[in-house]
């Protein structure tokens, strides 16, 4: 294997770049799933003998639209905020693996990589930030 | 029905829409929204925002197994990702002011388009093709192991290729489905790469096409974690199951029956979408 951290640069390739990510895509979506299956448990566990009603489109509440009152929710053990906390967790698996790409290339010295995965990186930071409904 | 029975007898659904999915390498997103629409009766919104989560599980979970074999070919997923991820946003955007019963058409479309491609073989291009200028300025050419060795491949037709994926994001956008369909039609018949190095490159592509919807769709609403959470679990439990038995399995078999499935739902969506059911 060549992922030898002493010698940076010149030793890193497409090959271990690529184990590196996929062991790091495995584990997060091994806690995601964990996260989503504790908060789900104990919803069902709260919740009354009346399902949600899925037919009427109504929307999610404020609370459970957007990253930052997700996180609020979550921390507040709420059940629904930890699924959907989770579920968060499960989005950034991918956008992780990007952000590492972007560190892959440049250890290779690749730069046309480097600039078209942040563009990549970009993007998925901005949809899941923006405040503005696109 | 009450929310344990519900979250069951989604869990079940799903799981067994996973497994399907990735035994016969057509991903369980594209009948998650089917069923959840026409036998369990929720609105589309909510099932494609549980469905396009649901691919983002299977995409990351099964990236690692798949790097481990050597096949995919990051540049050019990362190239064709921004196709993808520009083409995801135009999909999220776009089905925020198209009628639900426009979406459902479509989806029953792309159904049916996925049906047909199981009942094609696809046979890898011929060796020893000239060099594509755009490929080689990019890097996109590569090797991948086979019986005899590490074999080369060259990449064709970017432009089309890339053209082609974006319209993959779009439906993916669009539907929460992971458009593998699409995604190998531009790799395989445009873009000229090898069966295997296309699948596991799209499968890598999938996610992250996804995760640039899934930020619309969370700020708009459409993901209820009520509903998302049987089916994420689900649909991801089915795909490792899947892929566990899968060396065993008659996958040709498999193929035909699901692919028989598939339009059958295909056919049921058209319909109710023309109805204005939806």
């Amino acid at each position: 294997m060549t992922g030898d951290g002493a010698s940076l640069g010149r030793k890193v390739d497409d090959k271990s770049v690529e184990l590196f990510l996929g062991k790091l895509l495995r584990w997060g979506v091994l806690l995601a799933a964990l996260v989503v299956f504790v908060g789900g448990v104990w919803f069902v566990a709260e919740s009354s003998d009346v399902p949600q009603n899925y037919r009427v489109f109504r929307g999610e509440p404020a609370e459970l639209r957007a990253v930052p009152q997700i996180v609020d929710q979550a921390i507040a053990l709420r059940p629904l905020g930890l699924i959907q906390f989770g579920l968060l967790l499960l989005i950034a698996t991918p956008v992780a693996r990007v952000l590492f790409s972007v560190l892959g290339f440049a250890l290779e010295r690749d730069w046309i990589y480097v600039v078209i995965t942040l563009l990549v990186l970009g993007l998925l930071v901005y949809t899941l930030t923006s405040r503005s409904g696109i | 029905m009450n929310t344990l029975e519900f979250t069951l007898v989604i869990a079940l659904g799903s799981f067994l829409a996973g497994m399907l999915g990735s035994l016969t390498g057509l991903g369980g997103g594209v009948v998650i929204v089917p069923l959840l629409t026409l036998v369990f009766g929720v609105d589309i919104r909510y099932a494609i925002g549980a469905s396009l989560v649901s691919v983002i599980a299977t995409s990351s979970g099964a990236a690692a197994a798949y790097l481990r074999e050597g096949y995919s070919n990051m540049r050019v997923g990362m190239f064709l990702e921004i196709a993808t991820t520009v083409g995801a946003v135009s999909g999220a955007f776009l089905a925020g002011y198209l009628h639900t019963s426009i979406i459902a058409i479509v989806f029953g479309l792309v159904l049916l388009y996925s049906a047909y491609t199981t009942t094609q073989t696809l046979a890898d291009p011929p060796a020893g093709m000239a060099p594509d200028r755009i490929a080689t300025v990019l890097r996109l050419d590569g090797t991948y192991p086979s019986s005899d060795g590490l074999k080369s491949y060259r990449v064709r037709n970017v432009p089309i290729g890339f053209g082609l994926m974006y319209v993959a994001g779009v439906l993916s956008g669009l539907l929460g489905i992971g458009s593998g369909a699409v995604k190998v039609l531009a790799m395989d018949q445009a873009m000229k790469i090898p069966f295997k190095v296309s699948t596991t490159t799209s499968n890598f592509m999938i996610g992250v096409t996804a995760a640039a919807s899934a930020g619309i769709y969370l700020r708009r609403g459409y993901i209820d974690p009520g509903l998302a959470m049987p089916v994420t679990l689900g649909v991801l439990a089915g795909a490792l199951v899947g892929a566990k038995i899968l060396p065993g399995a008659k996958v040709r078999t498999l193929r035909i029956v699901f692919g028989v499935v598939i339009a059958a739902l295909a056919v049921e969506m058209i319909y109710q979408g023309v109805r204005g059911k939806m």
